[in-house]
């Protein structure tokens, strides 16, 4: 992973006494509230319901086990002894004080990590796929241009003050995890026909209050050539986004406005002036020292199949459902892609105690396991982790709560924070899972992958529109209700979800919920999966389902 | 898992579901408000009680006149200006056998935490 | 307002005139609307001109006039307004635009760095700021990541320059 030379360093050291002035000057009154919520907000501060909340960049969502023992610390020094992993591959800690800040900062400086521009109306967090240097079907690590980018709009002079926030996201492989076709602006790496490796770049996708799914703009950018291009899309984005109502001031408005062609046309003005310049142009050398950053680990020649693993699997029927559902294929043969699931059956979704992180960094250092990640699916994973040593690695997960078997399946539920602790919400969201959780658990084998996912309001945190079920709290005259989506998808067949009906009460949701999964049961062909099956037949037979009151009656 | 209604009859003795009834009864007369904020360095919510900010809504002042609510709203702003709170706020309660309840729900989140979490009770908060 | 232009206090050899006021004989700013209607008559006359701009009006539409003014103010009605760095930006590099430029309106001590980086000279600043604050927001951030209007040499730049260094030197 990244490793902070001198000059990184010092700039991490500097942004913490710069934003340790602000806070001076906002608690001398220099600033105004007015004036400093922008600037704490481009170092992740919010005000929510309860306190502040701080929310920690984890780049491209890939930590080492030394910054997992340092958010640990974070959150038993600072904090209530737990953090919770957002959409965005970041962490959020959601009691801090103010005045602790710039000392949160200055511990995070030392393990290489800091806040900024982890909101605000800038370039934010990039993510990529979380299953990076792993996945069989990668072409590239996308965290190599990740990285670049990362650095390229680290308070970069002229998009710091954008009509609205800006989010990036990278993909190495066709398979989208990263589901970079909800972002402003994404990359997905490809190779070309004579086998060179350039760029897809996707503009216009968004959640919210309007959902679009990004277009693309650059069918294929050369590689030396992105950071040119990027820069063009910012550009054309910070001098005609709008910026008279923040509901309409994101450049999905903008390129729907004004349609893809055009807006590709005014990006190609401003990139060919760029490129001309020379100023951004990625060299050759700077790529690949870049590169050698994301080189993989020494991987040890292991057969494919490993004895202790598949011995494991036939004498732990525990392991073995672990096993099947948390495991992906990794390209190097013995290994395999591990997801920690944050989704126990009935617990808070993508939250972690102080104590399981550092046991999960004593874990990485006892298995020699050099990086984590946080997946925008609020879940951990372990990317290289060997077959063999699999099955002593879930009996310590199993033991700290965090060995649940449910990756992809319906438990593994998404949910922003909602109105137990968000200024924003309408609605309480973690609640709503929670009950989904423990009603379905004990057939979630049978319903196999469908992902839900929760947001307390319009601005979508919980990335809804794409859920499989995507579920929006509404406020309705002071009472909290949940209006239900179909056939979402936040993978390269991105589809914004259809609103079922009427809106369902707290009491009801559960059973709303349970009766589509039971029209999916009864309708599914073959081995299709839910949302297979809505795109088959549509959201009539599941519609019908939810809102038959006799079925209601008898639950 | 948490009942959610438990949670809220524990920590405020209120009947989540006839509120609602109670309001429209409230409709006639002037809703009773209170003032809340955050206190600016640590982010504490807090409610004013003549003059002071207090952590406690159930010690805090309930104003049932719009007048007196401006005026102590009018007040509050002397605590932006000297950095103790920020973005003070006039909220509806309503008074049910001596015992002060906010109408919305966000509120009573505001005052009782999380429903998720009731380990974490209220953060201490100053008097 | 005091004026800090080059990292000094300045005196402004400017004034703005409204659209309907009648030109004075030094220095004057004018609005872009009234540049566009009277653009003759303005250009012709012997002393130097500015033209303030809206952050929703593009520099462009000087086009090469841009060249024959003295001084162009960018207006930040808000400092959550960033259209003005792209403006700066966009004089500089498209147009070579090497007149000065000046921030007016509302910006936070905080933009000051990036607007210097992005082509700024010259800052409207308020009463009783000082030049000691001016050089600290300069100062405070010792590196920058991306190339931008003022050719300032970037992390990367140094990162060459060392490898470089110790290639000679090894």
């Amino acid at each position: 992973m990244y490793r902070y030379d001198e000059f990184d360093a010092a700039f991490v050291r500097e942004r913490v006494e710069q934003f340790r002035y602000q806070v001076a000057r906002r608690l001398s009154g220099e600033l105004t509230e007015e004036e400093f919520k922008p600037l704490r907000l481009m170092n992740g501060l919010y005000l929510q319901l309860h306190a502040y909340m701080l929310r920690i960049a984890v780049p491209y969502g890939t930590l080492s086990p030394r910054q997992l023992r340092m958010l640990a610390t974070i959150a038993r020094k600072y904090d209530k002894g737990y953090g919770h992993f957002t959409t965005r591959q970041n962490i959020q800690f959601n009691w801090i004080k103010l005045g602790d800040v710039p000392d949160v900062l200055a511990d995070l400086a030392t393990v290489e990590m800091h806040a900024l521009q982890t909101s605000g109306n800038c370039i934010r967090n990039v993510t990529a796929d979380h299953f990076a240097g792993a996945a069989a079907d990668e072409i590239e690590d996308p965290r190599i241009l990740a990285e670049i980018i990362r650095q390229w709009s680290t308070l970069h002079p002229e998009f710091s003050y954008l009509p609205r926030k800006f989010k990036i996201a990278v993909s190495g492989s066709a398979q989208d995890r990263a589901a970079i076709r909800f972002h402003d602006m994404a990359v997905e790496i490809v190779k070309n026909e004579a086998g060179e490796i350039g760029c897809r770049v996707f503009v216009g996708g968004g959640m919210g209050r309007t959902p679009y799914v990004g277009q693309v703009i650059g069918e294929f950018v050369p590689r030396e050539d992105i950071l040119a291009f990027l820069e063009a899309v910012m550009r054309v984005y910070n001098e005609e986004g709008r910026r008279d109502n923040i509901y309409k001031a994101r450049i999905k408005i903008l390129v729907n406005a004004v349609g893809i062609d055009e807006m590709r046309a005014r990006v190609s003005l401003e990139f060919v002036e760029i490129k001309a310049s020379g100023t951004l142009q990625l060299q050759d050398e700077e790529i690949a020292r870049i590169a050698a950053y994301f080189a993989p680990p020494d991987f040890e020649a292991l057969p494919d199949v490993s004895g202790e693993f598949e011995a494991a699997r036939h004498a732990d029927a525990d392991f073995d459902l672990w096993a099947t559902h948390n495991l992906a294929r990794h390209r190097t043969p013995g290994y395999a892609i591990a997801t920690i699931s944050l989704k126990p059956i009935g617990g808070i979704p993508g939250d972690a105690t102080a104590q399981q992180m550092d046991a999960l960094a004593d874990l990485m250092d006892e298995f020699g396991l050099a990086e984590i990640r946080v997946s925008h699916e609020q879940n951990l994973v372990l990317p290289h982790a060997k077959k063999r040593d699999l099955p002593a690695i879930f009996a310590r997960l199993k033991a700290l709560g965090l060995g649940t078997p449910n990756a992809g399946l319906v438990t593994d539920i998404i949910a922003c924070p909602g109105l137990d602790y968000c200024d924003l919400a309408n609605a309480r969201s973690i609640p709503v899972a929670q009950r989904i959780s423990e009603r379905l658990a004990p057939r979630q084998e049978a319903i196999g992958e469908l992902k839900i996912k929760i947001s307390g309001c319009i601005n979508a945190c919980g990335h809804h529109h794409a859920g499989h079920i995507g579920i929006l709290g509404v406020d309705k005259k002071g009472v909290e209700f949940y209006q239900l989506q179909l056939g979402g998808s936040g993978a390269e067949d991105a589809s914004i979800g259809e609103v079922l009906g009427p809106a369902f009460s707290i009491d009801e949701i559960t059973d709303a919920i349970e009766r589509v999964v039971d029209a999916y049961l009864e309708t599914r062909q073959g081995g299709e999966r839910f949302l297979d099956t809505v795109r088959r037949v549509g959201l009539e037979p599941f519609k019908q389902r939810a809102y038959a009151e006799t079925a209601h009656a008898a639950h | 898992m948490l009942n959610l209604t438990i949670h809220i009859v524990r920590v405020l003795s209120i009947d989540f579901y006839g509120w609602d009834c109670d309001f429209l009864s409230m409709a006639k007369v002037q809703t009773p408000q209170m003032l809340t904020a955050n206190r600016l360095v640590t982010g504490e919510v807090v409610y004013w009680a003549r003059g002071i900010w207090i952590g406690s809504l159930t010690a805090a002042e309930v104003f049932a006149d719009g007048r007196q609510a401006e005026a102590a709203l009018d007040q509050a702003k002397l605590s932006v200006a000297d950095r103790t709170v920020v973005n003070p706020y006039l909220f509806p309660v309503r008074a049910e056998d001596g015992h002060i309840r906010p109408l919305e729900e966000r509120e009573i989140i505001r005052a009782a935490g999380p429903t998720v979490r009731s380990d974490l009770g209220r953060p201490t908060a100053h008097v | 307002m005091p004026l800090i232009r080059n990292g000094a206090f300045a005196e402004d050899h400017f004034v703005s005139v409204a659209d309907d006021a009648p030109m004075p004989l030094n220095g004057t700013i004018v609005s872009l609307a009234r540049f566009q209607r009277e653009r003759e008559t303005l250009l012709t006359r012997n002393s130097p001109l500015g033209v303030r701009l809206k952050s929703s009006e593009s520099p462009e539409a000087l086009g090469d006039d841009v060249h024959r003014l003295a001084l162009i103010v960018l207006e930040f009605p808000i400092f959550r307004d960033g259209r003005p760095f792209s403006q700066a930006r966009l004089l500089r590099t498209r147009m070579h635009y090497q007149g000065e430029i000046r921030a007016a309106g509302h910006f936070l001590y905080d933009q000051i760095a990036f607007a210097v980086r992005t082509g700024f000279d010259s800052f409207e600043v308020p009463e009783g700021f000082t030049l000691a604050q001016f050089e600290r927001a300069l100062f405070e951030m010792s590196y920058v990541y991306q190339p931008s209007a003022d050719g300032r040499t970037t992390i990367r730049g140094l990162r060459t320059e060392a490898t470089v260094f110790h290639h000679h030197a090894g």
